[in-house]
């Protein structure tokens, strides 16, 4: 199975809650054991959440925050130039942090918005505003309430690399995900 | 470095200003000229003869001197080549101005008045009509006497040029510095057009943006981040004492001073997209001027109150777009040639616009003249923004970022005059030009 619609396949499992897929993919990304290890995700989990952790399935189901190799620990979207179109990539980053707001209705999450450096620093301000935008409305669409996320725009103002290169710009056009 | 030794190189000649000036921990910005004209004027500013025995408080020649050789358009003579001092007109011997090819001279005298105050008497003589151009007695104060000497530059310029001189003006500006644990400290600052009397307004851990002065040059307008989300602030500058005239969720931003004083526009997103409102400031009621999806936003006025020019990218890429102000209508995009336009600024007489274009990942000030469409880039190097004019229209502050960091620097609407101002440690960005004090 490729990972084109392996991702399919996991999408559509958040977006409606069901059971998860049985396939497994070889990339797989591990996730916490949860019997044993009572993350953030499971402590104050709905038993609706519940669910997907017991599949045994190392693809779905509500990771932790802190698991450094599942899908929550992506914290930064990128972006291409004057861009607020999420890139494919980042697809599963987003679904994964939108179930987590589902499985955690209490939890607010704040989306940060920013541009690279290039052009007029309010252009850039709005800019960050429509990413930070963008990626509210896919999560709200993948069901999580938008009562649940906060945006900001700094725009050009906090760069990640204060540097003036191509690799600065492209690690400076970014939402960051904060909870 | 002597101010004073000028000579005829006008091209790549430096000029250090208040280099260790330090007032309020703000430090001067240094400003070097990196092209001037090529046929500036000549003129011979003799130094100013003062009433008193005691050492003058102020070498008034010197300023002026400055701000005349600053703005590349002159060339003042070398005060060591001087063939006489006069003070008063009946003192000037004209045979020896004209041996020496020198066309204009300036002499004058400061006095100290019983009442303790001081007076500032100049003559501005053209040596070949053997004529008085201009003669002006300007009462003045201990504090006031650098803001006289601009106001004489200012003279000078107008007579010579035909456009009044922007010398007794100031600037404001964002300043950032870096602390030793790598977190940064903005400020916001007001100095003397010269870089002199940098004065700091506001310091924050959190960034400020878009510095925008009252008409009446009394308040700024900006925009801080220190509630962790971009506000915005009026602050009168005397007092410090300042309001948060908006608060909403999402942007509050791009705030731009109606030509009467009584409105700000802006940029808002409260209702789900950015968007240009226009707050009356005494009631803070809003008008909504945009409605689009697209981006808009940088708002500002045309001298006369009528339109607002503003940045949106509702055509698909960011460009330039004016829309009146009373009534509305359908904005009129006035970009076509390029992919990037942004950040409008209108000059004071209304025939010409500047503003950011970019094009193949390069930036640069460019200036559309609105009576033909026809439009100039001014600026050189690859990442230029946030463009200023001074209230003149004759030159045009913005921000440079380059191999020396990001600074501030200068450009004639001709393009023919380009100058640097730096400090001497941190970032320097978004420079605003204040306008003209009221005439006296």
């Amino acid at each position: 199975m490729n990972t084109k619609s392996m991702i399919v396949l996991i999408f559509t499992a958040f977006l409606f809650a069901c059971e998860s897929t049985p396939e497994k993919a070889d990339d797989a990304v591990a996730v916490e054991d949860q019997g044993t290890n009572l993350s953030d995700a499971t402590d104050d989990a709905s038993s609706e959440a519940q669910t997907y952790g017991t599949e045994d399935d190392e693809t779905s189901g509500i990771s932790s925050l802190d698991d450094p190799q599942g899908p929550l620990s992506v914290r930064i979207i990128y972006f291409e130039y004057d861009s607020s179109d999420i890139q494919f990539e980042y697809r599963e980053t987003v679904e994964a942090h939108a179930a987590y707001l589902v499985a955690n209705p209490n939890t607010i999450m704040t989306l940060e918005g920013h541009a690279d450096e290039r052009g007029s620093r309010e252009y850039n301000l709005a800019l960050g505003e429509r990413r930070a935008q963008t990626v509210k409305r896919q999560m709200t669409l993948l069901g999580a309430s938008p009562d649940q996320i906060r945006t900001v725009s700094y725009g050009e103002e906090r760069p990640a690399i204060d540097d003036h290169d191509d690799y600065s710009w492209s690690q400076n056009r970014r939402v960051e995900i904060l909870y | 470095m002597n101010i004073r030794k000028f000579g005829s190189i006008v091209f790549f000649t430096h000029i250090l200003l208040g280099t260790l000036l330090v007032l309020n921990n703000a430090l001067a910005l240094d400003i070097t000229i990196e092209q001037g004209v090529e046929n500036p004027i000549p003129v011979a500013i003799v130094p100013f003869g003062w009433s008193q025995t005691s050492l003058a408080p102020i070498d008034l020649s010197e300023i002026v001197a400055g701000d005349l050789e600053r703005s590349a358009r002159f060339e003042a003579m070398d005060f060591k080549d001087l063939p006489q001092r006069p003070a008063e007109y009946k003192d000037v011997n004209f045979r020896d101005w004209r041996l020496l090819g020198m066309e204009n001279l300036v002499i004058g005298q400061l006095v100290l008045t019983e009442a303790g105050e001081y007076e500032v008497e100049f003559r501005l003589i053209d040596v070949y009509k053997e004529k008085q151009i201009a003669g002006f007695r300007l009462p003045s104060t201990k504090a006031q006497l650098r803001t006289t000497a601009h106001e004489i530059s200012d003279i000078i310029y107008e007579k010579l040029i035909g456009v009044r001189g922007a010398f007794a003006t100031r600037i404001a500006y964002i300043t950032v510095n870096q602390k030793r644990d790598g977190s940064k400290i903005f400020s916001l600052q007001i100095a003397d057009a010269d870089g002199h009397n940098p004065q700091i307004l506001l310091e924050s851990p959190e960034p400020l943006m878009s510095p925008s002065w009252s008409p009446d040059g009394k308040r700024l307008a900006y925009v801080s981040f220190e509630g962790k989300n971009s506000n915005i602030f009026v602050q009168d500058i005397k007092t410090g004492k300042r309001d948060n005239v908006a608060a909403n969720k999402g942007i509050n931003s791009a705030p731009a001073w109606s030509p009467d004083g009584s409105s700000l526009a802006m940029t808002l997103s409260k209702d789900g997209n950015t968007e240009i409102y226009i707050m009356h400031l005494e009631s803070r009621t809003l008008r909504r001027i945009t409605n689009n999806q697209a981006i808009d936003t940088e708002p500002n006025w045309s001298k006369d109150g009528k339109k607002l020019a503003f940045t949106s990218d509702r055509g698909g890429s960011p460009q330039i777009y004016e829309v009146a102000v009373r009534g509305g209508g359908k904005p009129k995009r006035l970009t076509f040639n390029g992919p990037y336009h942004a950040r409008p600024r209108y000059s004071s007489d209304g025939n010409s616009m500047i503003m950011v274009t970019g094009q193949g990942g390069i930036y640069r000030i460019a200036i559309l003249d609105l009576r033909n469409g026809f439009s100039d880039i001014l600026t050189k190097a690859r990442l230029d923004e946030s463009p200023s004019f001074a209230p003149n229209d004759h030159m045009i502050i913005y921000t440079t970022t380059g191999a020396r960091g990001t600074t501030l620097a200068a450009v004639s609407a001709d393009g023919q005059v380009h100058q640097r101002l730096a400090l001497q440690d941190g970032e320097v960005r978004e420079p605003a030009w204040g306008p003209f004090l009221p005439r006296r």
